[in-house]
């Protein structure tokens, strides 16, 4: 056994100065989104800011106690956690409480539990000690498959528990399998399909099948070597054209209607300022009216009288937009950038190979996150409720981001050891 | 990839915050309310002191749709005297409007139809009385003058910023003449509301507030008493008295008959009934006495006279001969004494007389030519005031007309004299004068030669600089000396042996007037007449006007003389001339033939 001096020695110190800043950062904000009038005592345990110091109290304690545990125990039990894990998804499936709409929340005591959210680093667990195994090769369809699972199967029961913005996560993983030697030609695939899904909701399905057969045509008359692979070309072509008929299909009678609304009203196509598009546009207006350096602490005329609906929780980056301006919207923004760089260098000086996909998972998921959260507040992605790492009201979303990033940090401590 | 999605994220946020200033004031339209404080409209007062126009408190129940939850309607009806479908119908309004912002659920009720509700209205939440001024009139009378107070319209909207939708504004007389003294300023509180359109505090702590200030007070120069008077005396009739005190041009009573009750135009019946006044036969909603132009008739004969005597063509003794009813070209009513002098012709109101006047001073060898000569004399008729607007504080005053040289030149093509337009001699074609600018004739005449521009106006609370104006004097091109003669032959229109009026007069009151009777093409002849009281040292200068009356001795001459007596001498002994007056109705023979 080595001396506990020793590991804290060994801990990259930048990775957690800003994790502690983040939240810090993001609590600041709750203060100021969730305090009244009334001059408040940050203790008090029936407000939003008073909860959530207790989180973060206990979000600290489990920081700290992953960073005594031996890091082997990690990679030993990855399957034990994830498997764990689905039991438990089944379980808020058949006796979860249902709040706005979800079924995913366990409630113990007063206090609710998302497993969905603890799910991610199992995930991240299991992926990353899957395909660290040796002879798994990801150009192998059968390892594609096993690997794709890992990640489909929480997915698939988070989505049972209608709460489709945690479930939308586990795309994030394909950024790892990714770097561990998916071909690059599905990521072009899978921007390309994006691309032809949002084209189709805007144009219609025949424009877009007409534009891609002009295209092609185009491509075909002016270069010889497009002409060389004509057949595989033309079949990509019937693909698209059949995807983007089934675009039209899936938007009309496959998504929920909210969800279809959400969309439209991020494309621009719907503006419903009342109804559905009520939540971006005010907070738009919150973010925007911030200016450069922002209104000052607890003086946001929107988010302190409460005009932007979930300020607390999904919609926090308001309250950091408002009261701190661009300035301090932009701190937020290289503060994530820097976790997120800071993440990847750790993952690429790993030794094993299972720490590294790990703390690619961790970075994707938190990218993930990061990017989809801000993008929808600023009317960038339409309205998918995840929350902003280390910043939104909860304590599962707290407690599950840091022991996602704490296995990380004890990983890279450890990395030494690793032979 | 990251350093990508950071760069456009704050790029995004720089367009948002710092480069867009479309969210900035979307974000102060919707956290920030504007509470604007309505300042009390300026109250009126007679000369003497007495409340005219002053503002009362109705309540308008407001209601804001989402906290209106689990109240009984049957109950809230049966209080507020509405029915159900009424409740449904207000209520789906305001919900349409904003189901967050307050609308008005009913407007105007009074402090005795509040009252069985107000005491129990946490039985009714959502729902909530606001404050709001109407105008009120103590006493009803001098309607047509003080004007009314309505919700603003489209156009007032536009052409002044002061105003919102549902302010009130002057809408006639007074109201309108002196709205933007009455109106006061405005006061606005900005709070900051929240989600719930709670208010929350003020916006940076009140630095932005203003306060109201409330609308000036006015002082006229009616008198109630005397106005109210009038206002009786011309009951069942239809025409005007206007009366002025001649020293200061303030007009001491304007009465158009029929009249109303000003309080009728006021409040939730204010559209019924206008909608009712407008539409009656006898248009009580039209001010006679500045809008009705009538030929000034004989009365008009004394200014012929001053002029002619100023012109130097006829003097106070010159003769002339008058065939009576057989006079040529214009025949006179009645057959007298011929020849006669000045003075006679003035108190027989002698046409003959007059018509050769006028052909002296048309045909004055002093000038050129009979045109010229016209010119000189349409220039001193202008100077009494005819043919113009006064343009002091008296709303809506129509100009009247005094046909120009030019009007003349054209209609006969250049050739016309002194007897193409020998109906100018006494009073009558196209001349057209307005009961206020027959007032100020006597007023001339009184004064003998000067005139202030009649006016209501005497004074405001606080600065006044406004009723400085109506103080310039206006002089009017005739000697003072030949007033004299103009007044004292009105003298003998009452004192004189065969004067018109020479059965109202009163030991103890000089009188002075001149009877005019008015041709009207439309129908029976209009009564008017001209006075002033006392004879030496005038105090009160008049001008009535019964239309369809026939001859100014009958009706027009006796309520100028009662009108006289009730300012100067505070009532009537001749009760049997009053009654008779009070009970004369020309108003419903009328009325009835129409249909």
């Amino acid at each position: 056994m080595r001396r506990r001096g020793e590991i804290f020695g060994t801990i990259d110190r930048t990775t957690v100065l800003l994790y502690l800043m983040l939240v810090v950062y993001g609590w600041l904000s709750i203060y100021s989104a969730s305090a009244g009038d009334q001059s408040v005592w940050v203790f008090d345990l029936s407000q939003r800011y008073g909860k959530q110091l207790i989180w973060i109290g206990l979000a600290l304690l489990l920081a700290f106690t992953i960073l005594i545990i031996d890091a082997k125990f990690f990679s030993t039990f990855a399957y034990v956690f994830y498997f764990l894990m689905l039991i438990i998804l089944v379980g808020v499936l058949l006796f979860g409480k249902t709040v706005a709409g979800s079924k995913s929340w366990f409630e113990i005591g007063n206090v609710a539990l998302q497993p969905a959210e603890f799910a991610k680093f199992a995930t991240a667990l299991a992926l990353a000690k899957y395909l660290s195994t040796r002879n798994i090769d990801l150009r192998n369809l059968k390892n594609k498959v096993v690997a794709v699972t890992i990640l489909a199967a929480p997915a698939v029961l988070i989505l049972l528990q209608n709460d489709t913005g945690s479930a939308l996560v586990y795309f994030a993983f394909v950024l790892v399998l990714f770097r561990e030697g998916l071909s690059g030609l599905i990521i072009v695939a899978g921007v390309l399909m994006a691309a032809l899904f949002i084209t189709t909701i805007i144009w219609g399905e025949i424009y877009v099948s007409a534009a891609l057969v002009i295209l092609m045509a185009l491509g075909f008359l002016i270069s010889q070597r497009l002409r060389k692979i004509r057949m595989p070309l033309i079949a990509i072509l019937a693909l698209s054209i059949v995807f983007v008929f089934s675009v039209n299909y899936g938007f009309q009678h496959i998504l929920e209607p909210h969800q279809r609304v959400r969309i439209q009203i991020m494309l621009g196509l719907k503006k419903d300022i009342h109804g559905a598009g009520y939540n971006v546009n005010q907070a738009k207006i919150a973010i925007g009216s911030g200016g450069l350096t922002g209104k000052g602490f607890c003086k946001g005329m929107l988010t302190q009288n409460h005009f932007v609906p979930e300020q607390s929780t999904d919609f926090i980056f308001c309250t950091v937009g408002e009261e701190r301006g661009f300035l301090g919207s932009a701190v937020l923004i290289l503060l994530f950038l820097a976790l997120l760089i800071r993440i990847i260098m750790l993952a690429e000086r790993q030794r094993s190979a299972f720490s590294r996909i790990y703390g690619y998972g961790v970075a994707s998921v938190l990218f993930f996150h990061f990017t989809i959260n801000i993008a929808m507040t600023i009317g960038l992605a339409p309205v998918v409720g995840i929350p902003l790492p280390f910043f939104s009201y909860g304590g599962s979303s707290l407690w599950a981001f840091t022991i996602l990033l704490f296995i990380f940090i004890k990983q890279d401590a450890n990395r030494l050891n690793v032979l | 990839m990251f350093v990508f999605i950071a760069l456009v994220f704050l790029a995004r946020l720089f367009y948002l915050q710092v480069a867009s200033n479309q969210y900035k004031l979307s974000a102060r339209n919707i956290a920030l309310r504007t509470i604007i404080e309505y300042p009390p409209r300026g109250r009126i007062f007679d000369r003497n002191h007495q409340l005219l126009v002053y503002n009362d408190a109705v309540y308008d129940l407001m209601v804001i749709p989402r906290q209106v939850n689990n109240i009984d309607t049957m109950k809230f009806c049966r209080l507020l005297q509405i029915d159900k479908d009424f409740f449904i119908r207000q209520m789906k309004k305001a919900r349409h409007y904003s189901y967050y912002k307050p609308s008005v659920f009913l407007k105007q009720l009074s402090k005795k139809e509040k009252g069985p509700i107000e005491e129990i209205m946490y039985e009714f939440p959502g729902f909530y009385f606001q404050t709001r001024m109407l105008r009120h009139y103590p006493h009803p009378v001098a309607a047509h003058l003080l004007g009314n107070v309505g919700e603003v319209n489209q156009r007032d909207l536009k052409r002044d910023q002061f105003y919102r939708q549902g302010d009130y504004i002057g809408k006639s007389g007074i109201e309108r003449y002196y709205e933007k003294v009455l109106r006061g300023k405005k006061g606005s509180r900005i709070v900051e509301v929240d989600v719930h359109n709670n208010v929350k505090g003020e916006f940076q702590n009140g630095r932005f507030d203003t306060l109201a200030v409330p609308g000036t007070d006015l002082t006229l120069s009616l008198d109630e008493k005397l106005q109210a008077y009038g206002e009786k005396l011309m009951q069942n009739k239809v025409g005007s008295i206007v009366a002025i005190d001649p020293a200061s041009g303030e007009i001491l009573a304007m009465v158009s008959s029929p009249t109303y009750d000003p309080n009728l135009l006021v409040g939730r019946p204010r559209s019924k009934n206008y909608m009712t006044l407008l539409h009656d036969s006898l248009n009580p909603l039209i001010n006679r006495a500045i809008s009705g132009t009538y030929p000034p008739g004989s009365t008009f004969k004394l200014v012929n006279a001053l002029i002619g005597l100023q012109d130097k063509v006829i003097t106070v003794n010159t003769p002339f001969t008058c065939q009576g009813t057989a006079s040529k070209p214009i025949a006179c009513s009645h057959n007298h004494v011929s020849p006669l002098r000045l003075e006679e012709a003035i108190a027989l109101s002698c046409n003959s007389y007059f018509w050769k006047t006028f052909k002296r001073i048309i045909n004055n060898p002093a000038f050129e030519n009979n045109h010229l000569a016209y010119e000189d004399w349409y220039k001193k008729v202008i100077s009494f005031g005819f043919g113009h607007r006064f343009n002091t504080d008296i709303p809506f005053e129509k100009p009247g007309n005094i046909p120009t040289r030019n009007y003349y030149d054209k209609l006969y093509r250049g050739s016309w004299n002194a007897l193409t337009i020998r109906s100018l001699s006494i009073g009558q074609g196209e001349i057209l004068v307005t009961p206020v600018q027959l007032a100020n004739l006597a007023v001339i005449i009184a004064n003998q030669g000067t005139y202030i521009s009649p006016h209501f106006l005497t004074a405001m609370s606080g600065n006044d600089t406004l009723s400085a104006r109506f103080k310039s004097i206006h002089k009017v091109d005739i000697d003072q000396a030949y007033f004299k003669i103009a007044k004292h032959s009105m003298e003998d229109v009452f004192a004189g042996a065969e004067g018109t009026a020479r059965f109202y007069k009163l030991d103890s009151l000089t009188q002075a007037g001149k009877t005019g009777t008015v041709q009207n093409p439309h129908g029976a002849d209009h009564s008017i007449f001209m006075a002033f009281a006392p004879v030496d040292h005038p105090k009160i200068a008049l001008a009535v006007v019964v239309e369809n009356a026939g001859f100014g001795s009958v009706w027009a001459a006796p309520i100028a003389s009662l009108m006289m007596e009730k300012y100067l001498r505070g009532g009537t002994k001749r009760k049997r001339l009053e009654k008779r007056i009070l009970q004369g109705d020309l108003i419903h023979h009328l009325k009835q033939r129409k249909k």
